[in-house]
């Protein structure tokens, strides 16, 4: 703030002034948190007191010598005053009169570049900086191509250090070029580079005089003046609803953002997963009655019919709905230290919508040096690619390239919670409508009856040498006995056939599952007991296949040994073998298991005997009435 | 009409979404009332978000007992006006053990404040907790998350925090961990103070100038609130022309001495002085980054 904004209407004009978001990014040292706090110190919008903090911390920790060190103003946290660095995101403000801004500081270590992601989704304009003794560098095209992923369309080039090369016009033009050129491969709309030093103060608020070659605006000059272009005035209206507001009988309001577009009273409307249309009725933002509503508003609207419409589902213009669908390609920035595995489920979340989704094909890895497109089974913690999603249900969605909000998307991991990657839809792989299921008229059902059996699925899961096959072949036996139509599915002979073409890595056990499990719901449809005996090591997979089958069908066995008794058992001699280093990614030995947490039945095979526990097995089916239908 | 939206209606917008999206997904959501401005512009906020029904959440306070007598009057109050139910939590352990601000200073703040905190939200199971903290305020917070995810010990990892993309949320937690989301994350203390003058929002008084009982300690004026304040020897209460910048206990809570009896004076005088608001609290100049370790406490 400067001084002569002391009054109460300098502070009503400057709340009504306009934000400008933005993000900074860039490789490490280059300098970030150094020109983020020389905008707060030129802004003038710190207190006294935390200027003589910085003076003292200065003293104290700041790698400037004597003079002020800018970076300690913003690297907050302990662990990052210790090592001199910045690992988190954080976010400054500060203002000129003309506007408020919103400061994505984002770090530059590879390991972080899932911040660098969250930052730019939100930020009208990206700062890259480029250190001019070390020019561009892998990181600097990183996130450009994080940027450009993302949408942002405006990029400050902020060629930083530039009293270390002596304000040397050539080293400015030689990195203005190399960044263009690389530019040129991806999508950004403007480009203004700056010559500057951040330390000194050199085009960052002040012109330089030491820039002679160089006659754009300062830093701080661009930030006040750029006209950023704001794409969602001028897509199609969406609301996604939020919640639904039913404080009596008469009142039923959607609340949602106008994501995108206008929305006024009387505009024709559709819900776009049932294609159900009416009007605006009423408008409010909080308590004042509105005719119409810009985007970026919180909005709560009624219409003038009764259709179905719930939290998750969008509220878009008549003439203009989203798509729907449950296939798409997509981008996606991996951000959790597990791997992105095909076949695995997870949950998506898109505006206000979580559904269970699978990234049915890993297409190609991005090699941000080369920009090649390179196959992968996996995808790593920062690393960029292009996947296929299938989704449990249809969703409505909008291309990311149209519409940030409802073309964006997170992933969710459904054990740890975690948000591990982030998504941008580029195209649905076929329309939602184009999915027919063929009508049966024998169904399961029918089926099972004919066999007096519920059609169940006993999946055995433990490790190799727990003892799953043995018990698993006793259980057979047992309700052959008694006329049971059954299946053994077990896990060696499968892989001779079927997944013949799959390996040991994570990635192939996620798909040996899934086939797996795939392949025993068509058993379930036949009426069949299935007897699944697979190590099956990973939670979610075998989530994924208790939610193929319908409630109650699929009963998990823990086939529970110590590790020590199965390696003593080894009757496959596979231990050794493992141990010798011959096979890799052997479960138990160098590729965990995760044990379940609430199996349906818990078996110890080092404490009872095979006969007792299969009986074990039938009694439960029993109780459960699974054995016995008239 | 232009479509861009003001500063302060772009803030509005995102932390009425932000409110909602709790309000949908989180299963026992509980709004965390302080009773300062900061809570006032939260209140009023959650009020507009869901009209023309109340917030379908409770206000909760944690009381440490040695609140300002006037915050407890105009809390009391405002819940009252607004229709929502108010959780009053002490912790009765502490207050039995007799922590209390003159001899136990942080591990003061330590038990009746972040330990009462914990207390309370596992005693009603709330697995959301909005909070009226701003990224603005203090250096560390400026890398918090809108969402912050808490163990089942309420602790705070600065390392394990989840990106936030977009109006993307996720606020998905196991059983017996839960999030504090804090909707006023990007206002600053000006916006705060601007949204007060825009919407007429009513504030504890203790905001305005007036004369009031005073000493002075390590160079701040702390208020005389009532008979358990200890005097040391040679101190006598005196009358000044002050007001609060932030509110909290009143023995630990330093006041200005100010003629400003008017939100725009106060308004005015504040971009005057320019001294960062923190500054009036005295726990904050024990230890630096004190705030990072109170945070990874469960404090707020």
């Amino acid at each position: 703030m400067r001084n002569e904004a002391y009054s109460a209407e300098a502070v009503s004009a400057a709340a009504s002034a306009d934000t400008l978001r933005l993000l900074t990014c860039g490789s490490v040292d280059d300098g970030k948190s150094t020109l983020i706090g020389r905008l707060l110190y030129d802004s003038q919008f710190l207190m006294e007191d935390q200027v003589t903090e910085l003076e003292s911390d200065s003293k104290k920790h700041g790698t400037a010598g004597d003079e002020i060190d800018f970076a300690l103003l913003v690297d907050g946290l302990e662990a990052e005053r210790e090592q001199g660095i910045t690992i988190d995101v954080a976010y400054r403000f500060f203002a000129t009169p003309r506007r408020r801004f919103i400061v994505a500081d984002t770090p530059g270590h590879i390991q972080y570049t899932r911040n660098m992601a969250t930052g730019a989704s939100t930020a009208d304009l990206a700062i890259l900086l480029v250190d001019a003794t070390k020019g561009v560098l892998t990181q600097t095209r990183r996130h450009a191509l994080i940027v450009s992923m993302l949408g942002v369309r405006d990029v400050v080039l902020a060629v930083n250090k530039m009293d270390l090369v002596d304000f040397d016009p050539a080293v400015f033009d030689q990195i203005v070029a190399d960044f263009e050129a690389f530019a040129a491969q991806i999508t950004i709309d403007r480009i203004t580079a700056i010559p500057m030093s951040a330390r000194y103060g050199d085009n960052i608020s002040k012109r330089s005089d030491r820039t002679s070659y160089y006659d754009g605006p300062t830093l701080l000059e661009h930030l006040e003046r750029v006209e950023p272009v704001n794409r969602a005035a001028d897509t199609p209206l969406r609301i996604p609803v939020q919640w639904v507001c039913r404080p009596n009988q008469s009142f039923r309001g959607f609340a949602g953002p106008v994501v995108s577009g206008r929305v006024a009273v009387g505009d024709e409307i559709v819900a776009a997963a049932s294609g159900r249309t009416s009007r605006i009725a009423r408008i409010l933002v909080g308590e004042a009655e509105r005719t119409s509503a810009a985007n970026g508003e919180s909005v709560m609207v009624t219409l003038t019919d009764e259709i179905d419409l719930s939290r998750g589902d969008v509220i878009a213009a008549k003439d203009a709905r989203p798509q729907l669908s449950d296939q798409f390609a997509a981008d996606i920035v991996w951000m959790d230290a597990e791997h992105l595995l095909p076949g695995r489920p997870y949950l998506l979340k898109s505006m206000a919508r979580t559904v269970p989704v699978q990234v049915t094909d890993l297409k190609y890895r991005t090699d941000v040096d080369t920009m090649e497109h390179n196959a992968a089974k996996v995808l790593e913690l920062n690393e960029i690619g292009v996947v296929n999603l299938a989704t449990a249900e249809p969703i409505a969605f909008d291309p990311y390239e149209e519409n940030r909000d409802t073309g964006g998307f997170i992933l969710i991991d459904r054990f740890t919670n975690h948000t591990v990657a982030a998504g941008a839809i580029r195209f649905a792989l076929r329309r939602a409508s184009n999915i027919h299921w063929q009508a049966l008229d024998v169904d399961r059902t029918a089926r099972a009856k004919l066999k007096h059996q519920l059609p169940t699925v006993l999946w055995f899961t433990g490790l190799s040498g727990s003892g799953k096959s043995t018990v698993a072949n006793l259980v057979e036996k047992r309700l052959y006995s008694r006329g049971r139509h059954t299946i053994v599915l077990d896990g060696d002979n499968v892989r001779h056939g079927l997944n013949r073409d799959l390996g040991f890595t994570d990635a192939d056990r996620v798909e040996n599952i899934r086939r797996v499990a795939e392949a025993a719901k068509l058993m379930t449809d036949a009426g069949l007991i299935v007897l699944v005996s697979f190590i099956s090591p990973f939670r979610s997979e075998r989530q994924l296949a208790r939610e193929l089958m319908p409630a109650g069908e699929f009963l998990e066995v823990f086939v529970d040994a110590p590790i020590e008794v199965c390696r003593t058992r080894d009757p496959k001699g596979l231990y050794a073998r493992a141990d010798a280093g011959e096979i890799k990614n052997f479960t138990g030995v160098d590729s965990p298991y995760e044990p379940p947490e609430a199996p349906d039945l818990h078996l110890d095979t080092a404490a009872e005997d095979p006969e007792a526990l299969a009986e074990q097995v039938i009694a439960h089916l029993e109780s459960l009435g699974r054995l016995a239908v008239e | 009409m232009s479509d861009r939206l003001s500063h302060l209606e772009r803030l509005e917008a995102e932390s009425m979404h932000i409110m909602r999206e709790v309000a949908a997904e989180a299963r026992h959501p509980v709004m965390l009332y302080s009773i300062g401005k900061d809570s006032s512009v939260m209140l009023r906020l959650a009020i507009k978000a869901f009209h023309p029904a109340p917030p379908p959440f409770p206000l909760m306070h944690i009381n440490t007992t040695w609140k300002f007598r006037e915050m407890i009057a105009f809390r009391d109050k405002t819940a009252a006006e607004a229709g929502m139910e108010l959780i009053s939590y002490t912790n009765q352990e502490g207050l039995d053990a007799g922590f209390n601000p003159f001899d136990h200073g942080s591990n003061y703040t330590r038990i009746m404040k972040t330990e009462a905190l914990k207390q309370a939200l596992d005693k009603h199971g709330f697995d959301a907790a909005f909070g009226g903290a701003r990224r603005d305020e203090e250096k560390s917070r400026a890398k918090e998350r809108i969402f912050s995810f808490r163990s089942a010990s309420h602790a705070w990892d600065p390392k394990n925090q989840r990106p936030e993309l977009w109006r993307l949320y996720n606020m998905r937690v196991n059983d017996g961990e839960s999030m504090r989301i804090f909707p006023l994350s990007n206002w600053t203390e000006l916006d705060i103070w601007a949204y007060i003058l825009k919407e007429a929002i009513p504030i504890v008084p203790l905001y305005f100038a007036a004369e009031r009982p005073v000493v002075m300690r390590d160079g701040q004026w702390i208020m005389v609130d009532d008979e358990r304040m200890r005097l040391t020897p040679g101190e006598t209460p005196e009358m000044r022309s002050i007001r609060f910048r932030t509110l909290g206990c009143y023995p630990l809570t330093g006041a200005i001495e100010s003629s400003a009896d008017t939100l725009e004076a106060i308004v005015a005088e504040m971009m005057a002085a320019r001294t960062s608001e923190r500054g009036g609290r005295l726990i904050d100049k024990e230890a630096s980054a004190s705030m990072e370790r109170k945070k990874r406490e469960g404090y707020f």
